[in-house]
């Protein structure tokens, strides 16, 4: 059905993911295909590492962890935005294009007043991929 | 069970740079919140301190006008009268150190590390670098510089040059040529490579200590070699407070009077009356382009505004050029770098000068000013600059700026003394900028010279508008980074916070009056700062020498 599942995830708030990335591992297991967790980073220095590399390194560890608990085939692709604040979105739609990915499963939060402004992220990677979205509810 | 670790989206193998190894964790002194449906990531206390001090300084000009006015009027005069010296030796040294590190074998580093790529194309960044750095300048001082040197009768001509006009305003020939020269060698020298210098040692101090030793881009990395550990408490958040103190009150006093001058032009071309009613609409306007390309982003919004900007403005270049008169006008440019080559040293000499009134009222004046805004500038640079090698970033920020603000003030200048050559008493030029002194207007005097005045005209209104957006907005990034600690991927509510209030700023003081004092104000902090980029150089070599090249 899927040949690749794709993972938007934020290092930094791992706490907030914990649904999505169980419902990530379990539609793996279910289909039998590959995971690929992706994150977007800036080439400036941030908490999560001095240099893209840095950030790349803990990605794939992090995805080596999954790969362990979850029994899944994982792997990890980082993403250098000039301005994540603002360009996450289409970071993450490039990234759809990049891994192949056929199915995103991604955290959202409850949609509030200020979705109306500014769509969520998983609504726009809805609206703008070819791939299936899953937006799970944290 | 693999791991197919795949790195496509990190733009090159980095290669070998020299991490600083420190124990502070970017964002560790951070305040994550949560406010109804916006999110805040600040930088405790960095975020507040600024806020609540810029408010208290608000209040201060507007609660006590005549004091603020008459102090601030004292302090700026007095310090760049008094500190002259210190001022255009600074100015000097920053020029020297930029020309030295071109040459040295340090120009091999590249920003980013040994095998980084570059952010940003060519044309790109250079429009980016120009857009916040200079542009409302250009628009400003472009006409009246040039004309006010050679034509001043108060007694602050450059080098004490000659006056081409007698005591009737009529022309005296034999004079004409020496006082054209100096008019454009003394512009150039405002505009070209001291100021340059002044944001490319900034701007290479920040890169280098962020891109290369992983600090967070906020402008207290730069001090890392100089105080070590101690940039992480007091000592830092002083640094940045007085940056992002310096970078709103320098935006929103310029956006202030960059109003007025908008509507000056638009009373003297349209009609249109000119009033604080109309200058407020101006600022909500021009603040609401900028929200709209802060919240699109530095690709979606701050760097397409900016080459909009820079077209806008080569349009302009070319339109006046050839109907100034092609020819005349390039062997001005000619004559313009003659004369600039020439007079530099004597201009730039901080000692025993006669020309008190040049030296201390232009040059030092300038140098403050370029200097309050180089935390702006400077960081903003670095931010976009990241895959440059040093040589390059320093030909791009320093020479080739310089050489586009040289022919700039040839152009523009060059067409205004033409103006006053031919027309004599006649002269718009000479009337707005030496009979009647109205800087404001002294650009539309020039165009109105010119043939098709009227399109000009509104084209150089729409200039001067653009170019604010392109500093309100680049501005708005660089505090909101500075008050995230360093974070770029601070929340979108942070930095349309910032940017509004930066135009709430300037209409309270629009309103209120305050707009002369509190810009002399940030003028003033141009003397702290002096020292501060004084130690930057220090910093920047100590950096250079521990990296790959």
């Amino acid at each position: 059905m899927y040949s690749t599942i794709m993972v938007p995830v934020d290092l930094a708030h791992l706490g907030t993911l914990t649904k999505a990335l169980s419902t990530a591992t379990d539609l793996a297991k279910h289909y039998d295909v590959p995971v690929v967790y992706v994150g977007v980073t800036s080439a400036a220095p941030g908490p999560l590492g001095h240099t893209p590399e840095e950030y790349g390194d803990k990605l794939s560890s992090f995805a080596a962890e999954q790969a362990n608990a979850g029994g899944i085939k994982t792997s990890s692709q980082t993403l250098v935005s000039h301005d994540p604040t603002t360009d996450v979105d289409d970071a993450l739609l490039q990234a759809v294009k990049d891994t192949g990915a056929d199915l995103v499963v991604m955290a959202s939060h409850l949609p509030g007043l200020a979705d109306y402004v500014w769509p969520s992220n998983g609504g726009k990677i809805a609206a703008h991929s070819s791939a299936s979205v899953f937006v799970v509810r944290g | 069970m693999t791991d197919q670790s795949t790195d496509q989206g990190i733009p090159e193998p980095e290669g070998a740079s020299d991490i600083i190894q420190t124990d502070y964790e970017i964002g560790q002194d951070n305040i994550e919140a949560q406010i109804g449906p916006f999110g805040l990531d600040i930088h405790n206390p960095v975020f507040l301190i600024s806020g609540v001090s810029i408010i208290a300084f608000v209040f201060y000009a507007l609660a006590l006008p005549d004091q603020a006015g008459e102090f601030f009027g004292w302090l700026r005069p007095a310090l760049t009268s008094t500190f002259d010296w210190f001022f255009l030796s600074a100015a000097n040294i920053f020029v020297l150190f930029c020309l030295i590190l071109i040459v040295s074998p340090w120009g091999g580093v590249r920003i980013g590390g040994k095998d980084a790529t570059p952010d940003y194309s060519y044309p790109g960044w250079f429009a980016m670098l120009f857009a916040a750095g200079m542009g409302i300048g250009l628009m400003f001082f472009g006409v009246l510089e040039p004309a006010y040197y050679f034509g001043t009768p108060w007694g602050d001509a450059p080098l004490g040059v000659v006056r081409p006009f007698d005591e009737n305003g009529m022309l005296i020939e034999a004079n004409v040529e020496e006082a054209r020269r100096m008019a454009l060698a003394a512009t150039s020298y405002h505009w070209a490579l001291h100021p340059w210098a002044i944001y490319a040692v900034v701007a290479l101090a920040l890169a280098l200590f962020s891109y290369n030793k992983g600090l967070p881009l906020t402008i207290r990395s730069a001090f890392y070699p100089i105080f070590g550990e101690r940039v992480w408490g007091w000592t830092g958040h002083i640094i940045d407070i007085l940056a992002v103190f310096a970078t709103l009150f320098g935006l929103a006093t310029s956006l202030g009077f960059g109003a007025q001058q908008a509507n000056a032009g638009l009373e003297h071309i349209y009609g249109i009356p000119n009033n604080v009613t109309v200058q407020v609409i101006l600022i909500t306007a021009i603040t609401a382009v900028a929200l709209i390309s802060v919240v699109r982003g530095l690709d979606g919004g701050v760097k397409i505004l900016s080459e909009v900007n820079m077209v806008l403005a080569f349009l302009l270049l070319i339109f006046v050029l050839f109907a100034a008169g092609a020819g005349t006008i390039l062997s001005e440019f000619a004559a313009g770098l003659v004369a600039y080559t020439q007079e530099v040293v004597p201009l730039s000499n901080p000692f025993g000068r006669e020309d008190t009134g040049y030296m201390q009222g232009w040059t030092s004046f300038y140098w403050a000013w370029w200097i309050s805004w180089s935390p702006f500038v400077g960081m903003f640079i670095a931010r976009v600059s990241r895959g440059r090698s040093v040589r390059e970033f320093i030909i791009c920020v320093l020479l080739i700026p310089s050489f586009v603000c040289v022919l700039w003030m040839a152009v523009f200048g060059g067409a205004a003394i033409n103006d006053m050559i031919a027309n004599g008493a006649d002269s718009m030029v000479k009337a707005n900028v030496i009979d009647n002194y109205s800087p404001e207007l002294s650009l539309f005097a020039m165009l109105e010279s010119l043939p098709l005045a009227a399109i000009t005209s509104t084209l150089g209104i729409i200039l001067v508008i653009v170019f604010f957006v392109t500093s309100s907005d680049s501005g708005s990034l660089v505090i909101d980074t500075i008050t995230a600690g360093g974070k770029i991927d601070a929340p979108l509510p942070q930095r349309v916070f910032w940017c509004t209030f930066e135009g709430a700023v300037a209409i309270v003081l629009l309103i209120g009056g305050g707009l002369t004092a509190l810009q002399a104000m940030v003028i003033s902090t141009g003397l702290p700062f002096t020292v501060v980029l004084l130690l930057m150089c220090i910093a920047i070599v100590k950096g250079l020498r521990s990296e790959p090249r």
